[in-house]
C-alpha cells in the first residue's frame, strides 16, 4: 500500500424506507485532503459515522487502511483521528483529563502522553484553559479540544465532519492551517464541509454526494474546470485607486482568456475568465503589468460553487 | 496487546480500566454523588436521632415472643435491614439511570466511540465506575450503622450483618445491571431515570403485593422479592413461606425467598439485564 487509505465499498444505509446512502463506492489513497461536499441530508455525516462505527451500514463495507471498520473496529480506528458532529466532552473533566483519557485509550502514557497533550493543546491555542473544567467552555472552545483529541495520537487518517463548526474566524483559519500542515506530514484528511471556500483553500480533491449518491470524485482543478469551460471562473481584484469604464473596456476586456469584466465598486473588479489555474496565473501577471494599482487578486469560490450547484441541480 | 500503525494499543481490559478511572473522576466531581451522600447521611442522622431519643429498646425491640434472642441483631435489622435497599435503589438511579442514555443525549458518546476501543469496554467501564461509586456510598452508610452498633452493643457485631452486607452488594450489582439495561434502551436520560425510579420505588413492590395478595403465587420473578434476603437474614429465625388459614377456612400464604433462591434471583437479574443491555448498546446507533 502506498499510503493511508479509506475505501467505501458499495456502502448503503437505509432507515426504513428512507435511503440515506446508496451504494457509495469511493477509494481515497495517499497523503491529501479530500473535501466531502453535499447539501444537508446528502449522506456526508452518515458516511463518516459508518467509517467510525457510530452507525452500521445496511450493505457494503467501510475499510480504513484495508481493515473493515465494523469487523475489526479497534484495529481499523487505531490509525484514525475523528471529529464527528461536534462531540460534547464530560463537563466535569478538564481538557488535560479528557485528553489524558483519549491518550490512555490509544496507548500513550507517561512522558509521551504529557508531551503530546501540551503539543496539541498549543496547536489549537488552548494552553491557558488546560486545567479548567470543560463544562464552562463555549462551543468553539470545546471544538478546539475535540480537534486536539483527533490530533493526539498523530494518526494517518483524519475523518472530520465540518471541523470549523462553531469556531470564530480566527479559529477557522487555525483549523485550515492545521489541515494544511497535516498534508505535509503524509496524512490523509477526509473532511466534510459546507464552506466551499474552505474546501477550495485546503483540499486537493473533492467528492460530491447528493441523495446518498456519489456525483463526482476528482481533483479540485478538474472539478472547477467543469464550470470554467463555460467561462465561469472568476477572480476578484482590489485596486489602490479608482478605475474607469474606459480602462476596463480598452485594457482589461481585451486581456487573454478574459470573458467579461465587472466593476461593482470604483476600486473593485470582477473578472470572468476561461481555463484553469494556468490562465489564472497569466491573468495575474497581465494585471500586474497593467500598473493600475493592483493590491489584491483572489479567486472566487464561484467555480467550485457553480459546479456544486450545477451537479446538485441535476439530481433534483 | 495489538500493534497497529506503529503504536501498541492497550488491551480491552486496560481500556475498561481507563473508562472506569475517568468515570469515577466525573462522579466524584458531580453534584449527584454528593446529593446521594447527603441522602445517606440524612437517613443515618434521622435513625441516629430516633434511636438516641426513644432508646434502643423502643426503636429496635427484641421480643422473645417474636423469636428474637439477639438484641444487637434486632438493632441491625431495624437500621440496616429497613433502609439499605432504598439507598441501593437510589444509587442505581443516580449512577446507572442515565449512564448510557446520557452518552447519546448529551453527545458525550461521540467523544469516545470514534476511538479504537470496543463498545463493550465503554459499557463495562462505566458500569464498574457506577458500582465503585455506589459501593463507596454503601460503605459510608455501613460505617455509620456499625458505629451506632458499636456504641450500643460494643464489638458484638452479629455475623448475619456481614451476610446482609454481602447480599446488599449483590443487590446493588443486580440493580445497576438493570438500570444500565434501561439506560441502553432509551436515548433520553429523563426517560431512563424515570422508568427505573418508578419500577424500583413503586412498581416492583406493588406487583409483589398484588401477586402475593390476590393471585397467591410466589413472586420469584421480581427482583425486590429476591432482595428480601438482605433483611430476612437479620432475623434470629429466618422467615419461611407459611400458610395461614383465615376466616372461612381459606388458606393464605406469606412468602419469603430462601437465601439460595434470593441469590439466584439477584444473579439472574444481573446476568440477563447485563447481557441485554450490552447487546443493546453494541447495536445502538449514534444517529
Amino acid at each position: 500500500m502506498s499510503g493511508p487509505s479509506i475505501e467505501a465499498v458499495n456502502l448503503s444505509k437505509r432507515y426504513g424506507s428512507f435511503t440515506a446512502l446508496s451504494n457509495l463506492s469511493l477509494k481515497i489513497e495517499g497523503s491529501k485532503c479530500v473535501g466531502f461536499l453535499g447539501p444537508n441530508g446528502a449522506g456526508k455525516t452518515t458516511t463518516l459515522k459508518i467509517f467510525t462505527d457510530m452507525i452500521r451500514a445496511s450493505e457494503g463495507k467501510a475499510l480504513i487502511n484495508g481493515v473493515d471498520v465494523h469487523l475489526n473496529k479497534k484495529k481499523a480506528l487505531s490509525s484514525v483521528g475523528s471529529l464527528i458532529e461536534s462531540p460534547e466532552i464530560y463537563p466535569s473533566l478538564t481538557p488535560r483529563e479528557a485528553l489524558s483519557m483519549v491518550s490512555e485509550l490509544r496507548g500513550l502514557s507517561g512522558t509521551e502522553k504529557r508531551k503530546r497533550i501540551e503539543e496539541v493543546v498549543t496547536e489549537v491555542n488552548m494552553q491557558e484553559w488546560l486545567d479548567k473544567k470543560v463544562g464552562k467552555f463555549s462551543k468553539g472552545m470545546k471544538q478546539r479540544i475535540n480537534i486536539a483529541a483527533a490530533l493526539l495520537s498523530d494518526p494517518d487518517v483524519f475523518l472530520l465532519d465540518e471541523p470549523t463548526t462553531g469556531l470564530d474566524p480566527r479559529g477557522m483559519a487555525e483549523v485550515r492551517d492545521i489541515v494544511k500542515s497535516l498534508k505535509t506530514k503524509n496524512r490523509l484528511i477526509f473532511m466534510s464541509s459546507h464552506l466551499l471556500n474552505e474546501v477550495q483553500d485546503v483540499c486537493d480533491e473533492v467528492a460530491l454526494i447528493d441523495h446518498g449518491k456519489l456525483l463526482v470524485y476528482d481533483t479540485l482543478s478538474n472539478v472547477t474546470k467543469r464550470s470554467s469551460t463555460d467561462g465561469g471562473n472568476m477572480v476578484e481584484i482590489e485596486l489602490s485607486r479608482d478605475v474607469d469604464e474606459q480602462t476596463i473596456n480598452r485594457n482589461i476586456a481585451s486581456l487573454a482568456n478574459v470573458v467579461s469584466a465587472e466593476r461593482p465598486a470604483p476600486r473593485k473588479l470582477r473578472i470572468y475568465f476561461s481555463g484553469g489555474v494556468e490562465n489564472q496565473e497569466r491573468l495575474l501577471l497581465d494585471f500586474a503589468n497593467l500598473k493600475i494599482g493592483l493590491i489584491s487578486f483572489h479567486p472566487s469560490g464561484s467555480a467550485l460553487e457553480d459546479t456544486y450547484l450545477k451537479l446538485i441541480k441535476d439530481t433534483l | 496487546m495489538s500493534a497497529t500503525g506503529g503504536r501498541i494499543l492497550p488491551t480491552s481490559l486496560a481500556q475498561v480500566g481507563t473508562i472506569t478511572k475517568y468515570e469515577l473522576v466525573s462522579y466524584f466531581r458531580s453534584r449527584r454523588f454528593f446529593i446521594l451522600l447527603a441522602i445517606g447521611l440524612i437517613i443515618s442522622g434521622l435513625l441516629t436521632g430516633l434511636t438516641a431519643y426513644y432508646g434502643i429498646s423502643i426503636v429496635a425491640p427484641c421480643l422473645l415472643a417474636e423469636g428474637c434472642v439477639t438484641p444487637s441483631l434486632a438493632f441491625y435489622s431495624f437500621w440496616w435491614g429497613n433502609s439499605i435497599t432504598f439507598v441501593i435503589v437510589l444509587s442505581g438511579i443516580f449512577f446507572g439511570g442515565d449512564a448510557i442514555s446520557g452518552e447519546f443525549q448529551n453527545k458525550t458518546g461521540y467523544f469516545l466511540v470514534g476511538n479504537p476501543l470496543r463498545r463493550s469496554s465503554i459499557y463495562i467501564g462505566k458500569w464498574l465506575g457506577a458500582l465503585i461509586a455506589s459501593v463507596i456510598i454503601l460503605a459510608i452508610y455501613a460505617g455509620i450503622t456499625v458505629g451506632n452498633g458499636l456504641y450500643y452493643f460494643g464489638a458484638n457485631i452479629p455475623y448475619q450483618f456481614a451476610e446482609s452486607l454481602g447480599f446488599s452488594i449483590l443487590y446493588l450489582i443486580a440493580v445497576l445491571g438493570f438500570t444500565f439495561f434501561f439506560s441502553s434502551l432509551f436515548k433520553t436520560s429523563a426517560m431512563s431515570i424515570l422508568i427505573t425510579a418508578i419500577l424500583f420505588l413503586f412498581a416492583f413492590n406493588l406487583i409483589q403485593l398484588i401477586v402475593i395478595g390476590l393471585v397467591q403465587i410466589e413472586p420469584w420473578f421480581i427482583i425486590t422479592y429476591g432482595a428480601g434476603i438482605i433483611g430476612n437474614v437479620l432475623n434470629d429465625a429466618y422467615p419461611t413461606t407459611q400458610g395461614i388459614r383465615g376466616p372461612g377456612g381459606r388458606e393464605r400464604f406469606t412468602y419469603a425467598a430462601t437465601v439460595p433462591e434470593g441469590i439466584a434471583i439477584l444473579l439472574a437479574y444481573f446476568v440477563v439485564t447485563a447481557v441485554l443491555g450490552l447487546l443493546l448498546f453494541e447495536r445502538k446507533e449514534f444517529t
